[in-house]
């Protein structure tokens, strides 16, 4: 760990203290500092987008202490346990999946939830992790790149769980626990003309799969391909959301003082859609030094998976990496207008319990992965 | 490949891992370029573009409806003003369901289940974000009821509006004619800009005639409004600055009439049918304009109901027909001082002959009989006293002397045959009748020519000659000025209701009746004679006079009674009987009104219409008015 030329001894001292201390906790300092100043970000917009609710922030705020608890938690987890528990915790995930769907079958409604009493909780989210854990443990051990059986193995992992939370319905989960498990397949070396070969499989699939898609599901895509045409209805999301960004300008309306968020024209404001909120507030700088804080953090997890040694922590922890770029990218491509709206919440932002746990969880198991290895080299 | 067990290579398979992870950042790093390309996009190259939508969402310019101007008669007596009133309104784009939410409202109360299809017309002929009263005036229990029920009613509100009233109800309502919702109609000829938050337009009479007088200039205001279009204060941390146009109130009428005079005449025809005009001779001032049975103006301000105007529209009476200016009748006998002048100007006439009636005449080489109408047989009468006795045989006499086209053209200028001119809207013209016209009204060759016959009848006001009761008073005022022509006006003055400043309407002149000072004096004479002595009026108008009324009876057949019989009154039906006519000025010498007075089945003039044109000269001349 390298923290470039520093010249004060005291800060010296300091710096090598923390640095200590965070190694101590399984903790990695740079990415820790990347996630904060995201959540920093976020509560900060969150006082504006939720209307200046103190009460929004400060539960936000709670949520995020949780995850920095669960993930603290997780970092000191021995890699080999997390690895002998991936089964299981796979297993219980699926079965708990079926539990929702039943429940939700016999409600008549959608149902994503389990009510524990104390708290609801929410399945799909586990899989997120679940999924790609449990592809990385199947293939850890076995040859790369993967053998066509084991290749089909993988898909019927990434499958089972993908489907039965698309059926819930929720397809933005499901096609986020489908692009985690994918994301292993790819990192642990397919070859690319296989990859070439399912991408034109996947779009006869998508062909298909479109008349199994729900009517507002099948709106949602449509209406990406032309908002206008339904302003009111369905266009209406996408239409507000690039006026607010839009009208933002390059340096934003000021914190507080967009029209299109403080008045309500935008819907779900401190949700999904609070990264209009940004640009319209804080404009193009103000969206840009987010991106970049994403991209420090994406790209110092990428860096951690490269140093780990194992090839379940290596295929796991890039697979995590890069899934929260996913996230960050199918959310501001959606608020943007790039991607149709899929209801997927900007990462550790977003007004919203059980993903910010779910985020805080994956980089908890990464930095476990990360600080757990031998050191081999030097 | 069966056979081939694979190693597991930890190096190669590292190698591989790194190779893809940099394949997968270089990959992140393009999505993010994309990514900022598109925000660039938005926020730099089309940021003028999406500044104006977002402006466009946020700011509503809502309309500030000018206050109507009020309408005053000549002693400053409010006859029509704004009242706050509550009003159910409705805005489409807000409401998801149109049809059930109004069927809702009127499930709980709030407007008459007949009244639905005439809501929607009227709520989808605006745009889609005004808000459209549909209901022009709740009471506190209809109130009540909308507050319990409002969450059920996104896009439908309460709003107080200023709504029209009429303090005196029925009175004058044919001369002011009522305010009413603006219709499908409407809206096609106004300028809608002018017109946006206005929900009341006049649409008769005063209120009509002098729209763009009385509606003023409606304000606006900008608003800023949250998505569900509920105005709000403050945008976060910010209050914006937001621009406000006045309103400019509408301009206060001053009409000619007088509210005592008007009521007078009102309460004289009570639940009669007919109508009563009366005219200031000096400019053609309306005093009194009466048309009954009259109805309440302030129903349709309020947003009369469908049942409401079914009713009135099928009252036998016609109380929304206005007679003063749109009912036709025969003139009657109330045209002989005409006839009389005219003998006189085209020298048909000597004044010191006089002519026997034997109460009946006979055209040369006709056995066919016209009647004296009443009192049988006058003798030798001269031309005052043919005028005075209503002398039928001297002016069927006079008459087919004077010939149907010599009388027509001396009738014209006294404005029968034509509009009057009058300042308010819907009169009708009547009938002049010549060989001309003739021709020209009828098809069947045989029709078309004129018979002498015709024009014996046309001498004492019957057959084709058709008036409208305010011609008959237009008629009446140039009698009583020796000639001169003024048009009838209702409005006098315009006040503008901020500085007070008032702006005087000059009386328009018209074309002039010629005939000699001496001719005039004859005439007057007889309409003088009328009401003293053995005057057809005498015994009714003519009583205890304290100043010199000069008029005319008349009275116009319904239908025609055949040669031989006697017209008896009682036999027909109350709806058959003859319409009574008097027409009066006074003072004789210095005439300061002219009456015209209807009544409908009323029988003879002299009972019927002249006691009520001697209550109207009373009001005016005796108990304080135009003084």
């Amino acid at each position: 760990m390298t923290y470039g030329s520093i010249d004060s001894s005291y800060t010296r001292r300091t710096l090598t203290r923390s640095a200590r201390a965070l190694a101590s906790l399984k903790l990695d300092g740079p990415l820790l500092v990347g996630l904060a100043l995201i959540a920093l970000y976020g509560l900060i917009v969150m006082y504006s987008a939720s209307g200046q609710n103190v009460g929004a922030v400060l539960k936000s705020a709670t949520r995020l202490g949780i995850g920095i608890v669960v993930m603290l938690i997780l970092a000191q987890v021995k890699p080999g346990f997390l690895r002998r528990a991936t089964p299981i915790i796979y297993v219980v995930g699926i079965v708990l999946l079926v539990v929702v769907d039943v429940v939700g079958y016999v409600g008549k409604g959608a149902q994503r939830w389990l009510d524990l009493g104390l708290f609801r909780f929410q399945p799909s989210e586990i899989m997120k992790i679940a999924v790609p854990m449990m592809c990385a443990w199947y293939l850890h051990e076995r040859p790369l790149p993967p053998s066509t059986p084991n290749l089909l193995v993988t898909v019927l992992i990434i499958f089972l769980p993908a489907a039965l939370t698309i059926a819930q319905p929720d397809l933005g989960t499901g096609v986020l626990i489908t692009i985690a498990g994918v994301l292993v397949i790819l990192m642990a070396g397919l070859q690319i003309r296989i990859i070439l070969a399912l991408a034109g499989i996947t779009a006869i699939g998508a062909w298909f799969g479109w008349s199994f898609l729900h009517d507002y599901q099948q709106k949602r895509v449509l209406m990406f391909l032309d908002p206008q045409s339904d302003p009111l209805g369905a266009g209406y999301h996408i239409i507000q959301s690039q006026i607010a960004i839009g009208s933002g300008g390059i340096f934003g309306k000021g914190w507080m003082n967009g029209s299109q968020g403080q008045l309500e024209f935008l819907p779900e404001r401190s949700t999904d859609f609070i990264f209009a909120v940004i640009g319209e507030e804080f404009g193009l700088v103000g969206l840009a030094l987010l991106i970049f804080l994403y991209l420090f953090v994406v790209g110092r997890a990428i860096f951690l998976a490269m140093q780990t040694q194992e090839t379940f922590a290596r295929l796991l922890s890039g697979s995590i990496a890069i899934t929260f770029f996913v996230y960050v990218f199918i959310n501001t491509g959606m608020v943007s207008g790039l991607l149709p709206v899929v209801g997927v919440p900007l990462p550790l932002v977003s007004y919203g319990g059980t993903s910010m746990v779910t985020l805080m969880a994956g980089f908890g198991i990464l930095m476990s992965l990360y600080s757990h290895r031998k050191l081999i080299r030097s | 490949m069966a056979a081939r067990v694979r190693i597991k290579d930890h190096w190669k398979e590292q190698r591989l891992f790194e190779r893809r992870a940099l394949i997968a950042g270089a990959l992140i790093g393009v999505l993010a370029l994309v990514l900022f390309a598109r925000l660039v996009t938005l926020q730099v190259v089309r940021h003028d573009y999406y500044t104006d939508l977002s402006q466009g969402n946020r700011v509503r310019i809502e309309p500030l409806p000018a206050p109507r101007g009020l309408i005053l008669d000549r002693n400053g007596t409010v006859l029509a003003e704004n009242r706050p009133a509550y009003q159910l309104e409705l805005v489409r784009e807000e409401v998801s369901d149109l049809d059930a939410t109004l069927q809702r409202l009127s499930d709980i109360g709030l407007i008459p289940a007949d009244d639905i299809d005439d809501a929607r017309k009227l709520v989808r002929s605006h745009r889609s974000f005004d808000s459209v009263p549909i209901r022009l005036r709740l009471d506190d229990e209809q109130i009540a009821t909308f507050a319990v029920h409002r969450y059920e009613f996104p896009g439908v509100d309460i709003r107080t509006r200023l709504a029209r009233s009429y303090p005196y109800g029925e009175i004058a309502v044919h001369a002011l004619g009522y305010v009413a919702a603006i219709s499908e109609q409407d809206l096609a000829r106004i300028d809608r800009a002018a017109y946006s938050g206005t929900t009341l337009i006049g649409k008769l009479g005063v209120e009509a005639a002098y729209e763009a007088e009385l509606h003023g200039h409606n304000g606006s205001r900008e608003i800023l409004v949250n998505a569900q279009g509920r105005s709000v204060q403050r945008q976060g941390a910010f209050v914006p600055n937001l621009n406000t146009v006045d309103p400019v109130a509408g301009e206060d009428l001053i009409l000619a009439m007088d509210l005592e005079v008007q009521k007078v005449a009102e309460t004289e025809l009570g639940a009669r049918r007919g109508a009563v005009i009366a005219i200031d001779p000096a400019n053609g001032d309306v005093i009194a304009l009466v048309s009954r049975p009259g109805y309440d103006p302030n129903a349709f301000g309020r947003g009369i109901s469908r049942v409401e105007y079914q009713a009135l529209l099928d009252n036998i009476d016609r109380p929304l027909f206005n007679r003063a200016l749109r009912g036709t009748y025969p003139s009657g006998s109330t045209i002989k001082p005409a006839i009389a002048l005219a003998g006189l100007a085209y020298g048909e006439v000597n004044p010191s002959q006089t002519r026997f009636c034997a109460g009946v005449f006979r055209l040369p080489g006709s056995s066919r009989m016209f009647r004296e109408g009443r009192s049988g047989r006058h003798g030798a009468v001269g031309i005052v006293d043919s005028i005075a006795r209503s002398c039928d045989v001297y002016f069927y006499d006079l008459a087919s002397r004077l010939g149907v086209d010599r009388i027509a053209a001396f009738l014209a200028p006294f404005g029968f045959g034509s509009l009057t001119g009058i300042d308010i809207g819907g009169e009708k013209p009547g009938l002049l009748p010549s060989r001309e016209w003739k021709r020209k009204a009828f098809s069947n060759p045989a029709d078309q020519v004129w018979f002498p016959g015709e024009t014996v009848n046309f001498g004492i006001g019957q057959g084709y000659f058709l008036v409208t009761p305010l011609q008959l008073a237009h008629y009446t005022s140039i009698l009583a000025n020796q000639g001169t022509s003024w048009k009838p006006r209702l409005v006098n003055a315009v006040r503008d209701p901020v500085s007070g400043a008032v702006r005087h309407l000059a009386p328009q002149k018209d074309a002039e009746v010629s005939a000699t000072p001496e001719q005039w004096h004859l005439v007057m004479e007889g309409m003088l004679g009328a009401l003293r002595g053995r005057g057809t009026a005498a015994a009714t108008a003519g009583r205890n006079m304290t100043y010199a009324i000069a008029g005319k009876t008349g009275t116009a057949q319904v239908f025609s009674v055949g040669q031989t019989e006697k017209y008896d009154e009682k036999t027909v039906a109350e709806r058959l009987r003859d319409h009574s006519w008097f027409i009066a000025f006074a003072p004789a010498e210095a005439p300061r009104i002219a009456v015209a007075v209807i009544v409908e089945n009323g029988g003879f003039g002299s009972t019927g219409a002249a006691p009520i044109a001697r209550k109207v000269m009373d009001a005016w001349l005796v108990n304080g008015g135009g003084a």
